[in-house]
């Protein structure tokens, strides 16, 4: 036993990518969709009764909108969308040069609005920003996970992952204790995921709409009595920046549905 | 006013075991099972309800209340001399006992209705179907809520 | 409002064809409270009606009890080609359309 151990721990070591102190190798990887019931999973499986591509349709919409009389709609620097998002939010949150730090989808679409759209950023978690991540996120529906790759990326992939083992709350739980160590057992009576973000935005049966993982991440903290971080403060980004790259490998599913 | 389970739950200091303590008089508006039989007696008025021929699929066990999967069946030829008029759902439990009235004709082929329902607690669910010739046909289903719907407080 | 149908393209007449329709709406229940205890207005789609070349083929009337996002998916036999026409009623004025077409041989 000991023996095995020993191989499969080189074995670790010497292939793929270093994992971080209690990673989930990435042949032990499962999405969430591998934890629902079969009619969950069918809800998200037919594109015409999952919920989540409503609004993906609003959001295909809103892409060729033009902001104002003088700013661009999305498509007139982008084009088709199928084409030029195939594969983006696959490696997001991205290392932004000029902010030297990284920003996660919805952060990078306010950013064109203000620089290249000459409007207003869109409220996190608002009906229209969400839209418009969900139709972007689409597009990689199916792409195989590559974030925090860059190694500018590093101190921030390692800041989440501190946050990840952080205890918090009233509850004292740190993320790690339910989504490594107990996986696959259930939480009043639903079942513990990996805490891979392979879906979102996705539609999540509990809100009864689409929402962001930052608004997920939001609920994990209050479910264990914390102060949870402000929508795009820095934790955040850095903890899904984590969750993206602990998750690399698995396919882009969103929208997802998720219980 | 009442306050919410989930405030009362703080309050006593417990884990959430939500939905599965019978904490019936802080819950507001409850149906019971006499609003239920009135429902179903608005539809039926004073015919006799028959069990069988309808077949309700809904999971015994639901991952979340709010969004519950439920297909109802009757086996009928649907024919013109023969057919389902119409079928009618209802709860036990939740804050109003109708979910749904559902109106066919002839040319519908199959009569098998889908939909996604509200659950707000561990109750039964009724689908009543009405035949061409005036008779009503019914089943139950028990299910099992976890995690309820309508009693969430809004965010 | 977006809504998303599913009916088949092509059908052989007579075959008994499924028609599954998504929209979007927030089927408000009636029955939550804000944080500081007022009442949230009740706010759902009522009815819903399928017209197939103009006869109606379906008709439901929907509760709160009906999920957010309402799906509903029923049959009808396949009898010419045409068109499918989707009506969504609901409280305060709330009025949408959809359609799909169908090639029947």
């Amino acid at each position: 036993m000991i023996v095995w151990r020993a191989i499969a721990a080189a074995v670790l070591v010497i292939a793929g990518p270093a994992l971080l102190a209690g990673e989930i190798p990435p042949d032990a990887r499962r999405s969430g969709y591998s934890f629902m019931g079969p009619d969950t999973r069918a809800m998200q499986d037919d594109d015409t009764s999952n919920p989540g591509m409503l609004f993906v349709l609003e959001g295909e919409a809103l892409w060729g909108k033009r902001t104002s009389d003088a700013g661009k709609a999305c498509a007139d620097c982008h084009g088709d969308a199928r084409s030029s998002m195939k594969g983006v939010a696959a490696r997001y949150p991205a290392f932004d040069k000029q902010l030297g730090r990284p920003v996660t989808l919805d952060q990078r679409i306010n950013l064109c609005r203000a620089n290249h759209q000459q409007t207003t950023p869109l409220p996190y978690e608002s009906r229209d920003l969400l839209a418009l991540s969900a139709f972007v996120a689409h597009q990689s529906r199916g792409v195989p996970i590559t974030a925090g790759n860059d190694p500018e990326l590093k101190p921030f992939v390692q800041q989440g992952h501190d946050l990840f083992m952080q205890r918090e709350g009233q509850l004292n739980l740190a993320c790690t204790n339910c989504h490594d160590d107990n996986f696959d057992k259930r939480l009043a009576g639903a079942p513990i995921t990996q805490a891979q973000p392979t879906g979102y935005p996705l539609y999540r049966l509990e809100w009864q709409t689409l929402g962001s993982i930052e608004r997920r991440l939001r609920s994990c903290m209050s479910g264990v009595r914390a102060q949870a971080y402000d929508y795009g403060s820095p934790e955040l980004v850095a903890l899904e920046l984590y969750l993206m790259s602990r998750a690399r490998g698995l396919p882009m599913e969103t929208p997802a549905v998720r219980p | 006013m009442p306050t919410t389970r989930r405030r009362f739950l703080s309050l006593a200091g417990g884990v959430t075991v939500a939905g599965t303590i019978p904490v019936i008089t802080l819950r507001p508006l409850q149906a019971t099972p006499a609003m239920l039989t009135t429902a179903i007696r608005n539809v039926v008025g004073e015919a006799q309800i028959r069990t069988g021929r309808v077949k309700l699929d809904i999971p015994p066990l639901v991952e979340n209340g709010n969004t519950v999967p439920m297909t109802v069946s009757v086996t009928s030829p649907m024919t013109a001399a023969d057919y389902v008029k119409s079928i009618h759902v209802f709860n036990e439990k939740n804050p109003q006992p109708n979910i749904g009235n559902f109106y066919l004709n002839p040319s519908a082929g199959r009569a098998q209705i889908s939909t996604r329902i509200r659950l707000a607690d561990t109750q039964k669910v009724v689908a009543i179907a009405r035949l061409s010739d005036d008779s009503f046909w019914q089943v139950a289903a028990d299910v099992v809520v976890t995690l309820a719907a309508c009693t969430e407080e809004m965010n | 409002m977006a809504a998303l149908i599913n009916v088949p393209a092509k059908a052989k007449r007579g075959d008994v064809i499924e028609i599954r329709t998504l929209t979007s709406h927030i089927m408000e229940t009636g029955f939550r409270h804000t944080a500081d205890g007022k009442l949230v207005p009740r706010d759902i789609i009522a009815s819903f009606t399928c017209r197939y070349n103009g006869t109606e083929i379906f008709r439901a009337d929907l509760f709160p009890a009906i999920a957010a996002n309402p799906y509903l998916s029923f049959f009808t036999v396949a009898k010419e080609s045409g068109k499918f026409e989707f009506e969504w009623i609901g409280d305060n004025g709330y009025s949408s359309t959809a359609s799909a077409s169908i090639t029947v041989e």
